[in-house]
């Protein structure tokens, strides 16, 4: 090959790197916004929080089974509305494999309590007193819903208000077959 | 490839504008020159000389000076335009529309003009960040079209250069030497090497040389900045760089967002201000008070290995800290700075049972806002129980009362109240400044004794491993510009023609001024021939008048 | 006599020395037959040692503040720009025995000591610093910066008597009306020193409650007669001036009477000068610089550049950012004071470029030179005073 056509390809090739990286630097700052530190299909980061009722909760011991995990606050309007249609799926569902895990964000117990009684909700509430759990699924606004599926991996992350059909086709999506 | 054959016999690629062995001028242009364009020792750029495919074009693009410092100046003019208003990021607020009217309010029509070109984030818009990238393409391109050449240039330098070369150099002489025939290039060598230049002798002629480095100053300096531009990308790659921020209170303990594992805990919040030791004329002149400290003192804490978010039974204290401004925490790469702070948010409030019509007191009852008991018992048959609380009140909605956000900004209770003149209770809704009675008059109150506050810190997280490579970025380009502004390369090339007459001829890169004086070392001291700077039209002139500024 | 009052009087000092300095340079060069040379050479000597005189005064100055205050007298728009204007002479001096050029001492004391001047009149307040100034990359960033722009100015000193020299005040070119109009810019300069200390000594003051544009309400002082006033105004000073004209939120209407009151006197100033002299101010400065050596200019201007730009980027970006990352946890964040020193950055690397490769010298470098210096003093004086961000000082 001579010298010439050599010349040309390392040229190219340097070229070819350099229009790579700006693009890339574009892409990126463009999406940063959009970009999550959790993504649909990854594992579930796994936790431990401990329920109302002082039962404990870990994530890894639903292997096998669906999760349906909501992020919330007793001052969170969206979420109050959507309780009502999670409590009456979760009574469809419970029996098939699909769980309700509710994280309170770094509420008092008294707050939760006395929401819950007056919500009558019967699933698991949990509060995330340090927020280490809504640091690890990089929750920024409520309500947020992380659908895990029968093996730990992340099924759908929804952010905002769910209607019950949503909820219901969401917890269908997850049940083990 | 194509080859021009100087005279002497060497070949040059093609676009070489001076030989690279004997130094004839090689185009017409040079040959019509008074003075050579020493620029690049006249070597041939790289670019100039094939131009085919469209490879071959876009990187001569690039490798233009002239497309170079207009990338330069176009990143100016951008850069310049984003400072005319504020940019977003230093506006507090947060969504599209909530920017949109900010915009509107402060600046008018051109503030709204300004948001919807996009200027108001133009230094992460794609326009900016692909000028920015252009101008790093031209410098990496036009550093290996130019450097790679000179230093084959610089680096196979003959000593002897033929007379078009010498006589078209700014710096040059020819006549007898003064000194005894044939001694001459011995006592310039002598005084060239005092002066340390590196000297080449070849036959009857002879090449000084000194700071041949200099010239790589531009290109050492151009890898710096590479090297920084680089380090600056490197931050988009995942897990490179962490810009986390958090709202800690007194009192709290927090996992540290972006930070797995650790927690940590806001031991206090202290805010000086000078008023506590005022200074002579601040004092006299009565101005305002000015914050000395911000400083929050933490600790910091981490799980047990294999612990999973939500475990806080296990935690390791790791230290205390003192966070100040300018004194940011640091621990394994993290740091954690102090940036904001909030004042006097409600921690606690004081209420007495009281009496209503005697106005006598049942007792008092401390509720902390951050964890309210569901019951505070004053005695064995008077006791006050909490029916509701709400931190942020913000009014009713179909008769209950609403919150607007878990902070305790206007904190609202319904109270039901054991007493035992009414041991049935009676029920109260108590909001600042505001008592309701919904289940009609009551004999007993709350009666408002005072409140506790706490202060709150906005820490922000960091971790940036790009900060090395930005740093060897950053010492390369110093290094590379301190050796191209600093030194100059200098040359000398002396030849003794047969018949004892001396040619001379110099070129340095920069600062002629201290070349000529080491020229004027060497002429008195080698009795050489008086040189002549050719670029100077003015010397006569000035000659006559008795020059004083030189 | 305290501390602050002998660090006052040693910046008196060191500016009467400057001026003195400056006519002296002045008649070093000024031509005479036969014994000019001589007579030059003592002269200038005279003049340089008034100078340095001044210089350790005004470093006297620097010193005793410094002791006084606690910290590196650096912190506010009087201390920083009075640093400038001795970096400059600093610069000046080296520059001088580098070369011997006396023509320079005409023009770069002149530009010192407006400098000082301007900086003079913001207030000399001694005030603690804030915590984020707080930390000793205050003392190494600043001066570092400072030292590196007053060497980057020296360059336009160079440029500016080129240009004096070699454009041709007597055909009406662009040349020469650009040249003038640096000129009038810098009688503004001294208008603007006139204005404030005429209303100074008359004891001006008039407060006015505006609206801002924030829609606060907020008290402002005028100590000029309000040729503006702010939006929404009510006069609270009895018998004082009515502004002529009220102006909307966005814009600082004291700030614009000041302005206004500066560009007023310097225009009248100038003028006044222009009927006297009965010729422009280019033309009365050009026989000075007369016998100067075009090509010294043009090479000490470019030495200048280079030695000015690594000092320039150690101090304005390597250190800036070095102390932005432990301050404000980030090295860059596009602040309007760090934009312009990138802006005043690229535009001396894009200077280099043009002279290394494009050959741009004599007359298109000296006037890059001076376009440097006023991007220099852009950044120094608008963006500290108009443009708000994280350096606001006033």
């Amino acid at each position: 090959m001579d010298k010439k056509k050599k010349r040309s390809i390392t040229r190219g090739i340097i070229l070819a790197l350099l229009a790579v990286a700006i693009g890339y630097t574009v892409y990126t700052t463009i999406t940063k916004d959009k970009v999550d530190v959790l993504k649909v299909g990854a594992e579930a980061p796994d936790f431990e929080l401990v329920d109302l009722n002082g039962e404990m909760h870990r994530l890894s011991e639903y292997k096998g089974q669906g999760v349906l995990l909501n992020f919330w606050g007793t001052w969170c309007e969206p979420c109050k509305r959507e309780f009502p249609a999670i409590e009456r799926q979760y009574k469809s569902f419970e029996t098939q494999g699909v769980h309700v895990l509710a994280v309170n964000i770094a509420q008092s117990d008294f707050e939760v309590k006395n929401y819950v009684k007056s919500m009558n909700m019967t699933f698991p509430v949990t509060i995330d007193k340090t927020k280490s759990v809504m640091n690890a699924y990089n929750v920024t606004n409520l309500p947020a819903t992380i659908l895990i599926n029968k093996e730990g991996k992340i099924e759908k992350i929804v952010t905002g208000e769910m209607t019950e059909a949503q909820i219901a086709a969401h917890m269908e999506s997850i049940k083990p077959e | 490839m194509e080859k021009i054959i100087c005279e002497c016999g060497h070949e040059n690629p093609v676009g070489t504008k001076i030989c690279g062995r004997c130094g004839r001028p090689l185009t017409e242009e040079e040959k019509q020159k008074k003075i050579l364009d020493m620029r690049y020792d006249g070597i041939a750029i790289r670019s100039k000389t094939h131009n085919k495919s469209i490879i071959d074009k876009i990187w001569n693009f690039f490798s233009s000076v002239k497309v170079g410092i207009t990338l330069i100046i176009l990143n100016l003019i951008a850069a310049s335009i984003g400072t005319i208003l504020p940019q977003e990021f230093y506006v507090s607020v947060s969504t599209d529309a909530e920017k949109a009217k900010y915009y509107e309010d402060m600046y008018g029509a051109f503030g709204t003009l300004y948001y919807n070109l996009g200027l108001s984030d133009l230094y992460s818009s794609w326009w900016f960040q692909i000028l920015v990238g252009m101008l790093a393409v031209s410098i990496i391109v036009a550093s290996i079209d130019r450097g790679l050449p000179l230093h084959k240039s610089l680096k196979n330098q003959r000593v002897k250069r033929h007379q078009s070369f010498m006589k078209r150099q700014r710096v040059f002489a020819e006549g007898a030497p003064a000194a005894e025939q044939g001694k001459t290039l011995d006592l310039v060598e002598q005084k060239m090497k005092a002066m340390k230049y590196k000297v080449r002798r070849e036959g009857n002629a002879l090449m000084a040389e000194k700071n041949r480095f200099a010239r790589y100053g531009p290109y050492i300096n151009h890898v710096g900045l590479i090297v920084f531009l680089g380090a600056v990308m490197l931050r988009l790659l995942p897990g490179f760089y962490i810009d986390e921020s958090m709202w800690l209170r007194e009192g709290e303990l927090r996992a540290v967002p972006g930070m797995e594992g650790y927690f940590i805990h806001n031991d206090e919040f202290i805010l000086e201000t000078y008023d506590n030791e005022p200074q002579g004329e601040q004092l006299k002149q009565g101005v305002n008070v000015m914050a000395k400290n911000y400083q929050t003192n933490v600790t910091l804490y981490k799980q047990q290995e294999g612990d999973l978010p939500g475990q806080t039974d296990n935690l390791e204290v790791v230290d205390t800290f003192e966070i100040k401004v300018n004194s940011p925490l640091k621990h394994e790469g993290y740091a954690m700075y102090q940036m904001d702070y909030g004042l006097n948010e409600l921690k606690t409030m004081k209420f007495a049972l009281t009496n209503k019509a005697s106005g006598d007191s049942l007792g008092e009852l401390t509720i902390d806002l951050a964890n309210p008991e569901t019951e505070y018992v004053l005695s064995d048959n008077t006791r006050v129980e909490i029916v509701s609380y709400l931190p942020d009140f913000s009014g009713f909605e179909e008769g209950v009362p609403q919150t607007a956000s878990p902070t305790p900004n206007n904190p609202a209770f319904i109270f039901r109240m054991y007493t035992p003149e009414k041991p049935e209770g009676e029920t109260s809704f108590v909001a600042i400044q505001q008592t309701l009675e919904p289940l009609g008059e009551n004999a007993y109150k709350m009666s408002f004794q005072g409140v506790e506050t706490r202060n709150m810190s906005g820490l922000t997280i960091r971790k940036d491993k790009t900060i090395p490579f930005l740093f060897i970025g950053g010492m390369i380009f110093m290094l590379g510009v301190a050796i191209g502004s600093y030194w100059a390369h200098r040359r000398l090339w002396v030849e003794e023609l047969p018949d004892g007459t001396i040619r001379l001829a110099a070129h340095t890169n920069k600062n002629w001024f201290g070349m000529k004086k080491e020229l004027d070392a060497v002429t008195a001291f080698a009795h050489l021939p008086a040189y002549v700077d050719q670029a100077e039209t003015e010397k006569e002139e000035n000659k006559k008048e008795g020059d004083n500024t030189l | 006599m305290s501390l602050i009052d002998l660090s006052g009087n040693l910046l008196f000092v060191a500016f009467i020395c400057y001026l003195i300095g400056t006519f002296l340079f002045g008649g070093a060069i000024k031509e005479k037959n036969d014994t000019a040379a001589k007579r030059a050479d003592s002269w200038g000597k005279i003049a340089i040692g008034i100078t340095i005189i001044g210089l350790l005064a005004q470093l006297g100055y620097f010193i005793t503040r410094w002791m006084y205050t606690g910290h590196a007298p650096v912190s506010n728009m009087f201390e920083f720009t009075t640093a400038f204007g001795m970096f400059i002479v600093l610069s000046f001096i080296v520059i001088y025995f580098m070369y011997k050029v006396t023509a320079l001492g005409v023009v770069a004391l002149p530009i010192a000591l407006l400098i000082i001047a301007y900086a003079s009149m913001f207030t000399k307040e001694v005030s603690p610093l804030v915590p984020s100034l707080q930390s000793h990359w205050l003392t190494i960033h600043v001066i570092t910066a400072a030292l590196g722009q007053s060497i980057l100015a020296m360059s336009a000193v160079a440029g500016l008597i080129y240009l004096l020299k070699n454009v041709d005040v007597k055909k009406a070119t662009k040349e020469r009306f650009w040249l003038e109009a640096v000129m009038f810019f810098c009688v503004l300069v001294i208008g603007f020193v006139v204005a404030t200390s005429v209303f100074r000594v008359t004891g001006y003051e008039a407060t006015f409650e505006h609206v801002t544009k924030e829609g606060d309400t907020e008290v402002v002082e005028y100590t000029m007669p309000p040729i503006f006033g702010p939006h929404d105004y009510v006069e609270l000073s009895e018998n004082r001036m009515t502004p002529f004209v009220e102006v909307p939120a966005l814009i600082d209407a004291r700030k614009l009477t000041t302005v206004v009151w500066s560009i007023l006197f310097g225009s009248i100033l100038y003028v006044l000068i222009r009927l006297i002299a009965r010729r422009s101010v280019s033309s009365m400065i050009q026989p000075l610089v007369k016998r100067v050596n075009s090509q010294l200019m043009d090479e000490i201007g470019y030495r200048a550049v280079l030695i000015g730009f690594p000092v320039f980027t150690l101090g304005a970006l390597i250190f800036a950012m070095i102390w932005a990352q432990i301050a404000w946890s980030r090295f860059w964040g596009w602040d309007p004071k760090e934009v312009w020193a990138l802006i005043t950055w690229l535009f001396y690397a894009a200077f280099l470029h043009l002279r290394l490769s494009k050959g741009w010298e004599g007359k298109k470098s000296a006037w890059l030179t001076v376009i440097g210096f006023l991007i220099i003093m852009f950044n120094l004086v608008v963006v500290n005073l108009v443009i708000a961000g994280l350096h606001s000082y006033a």
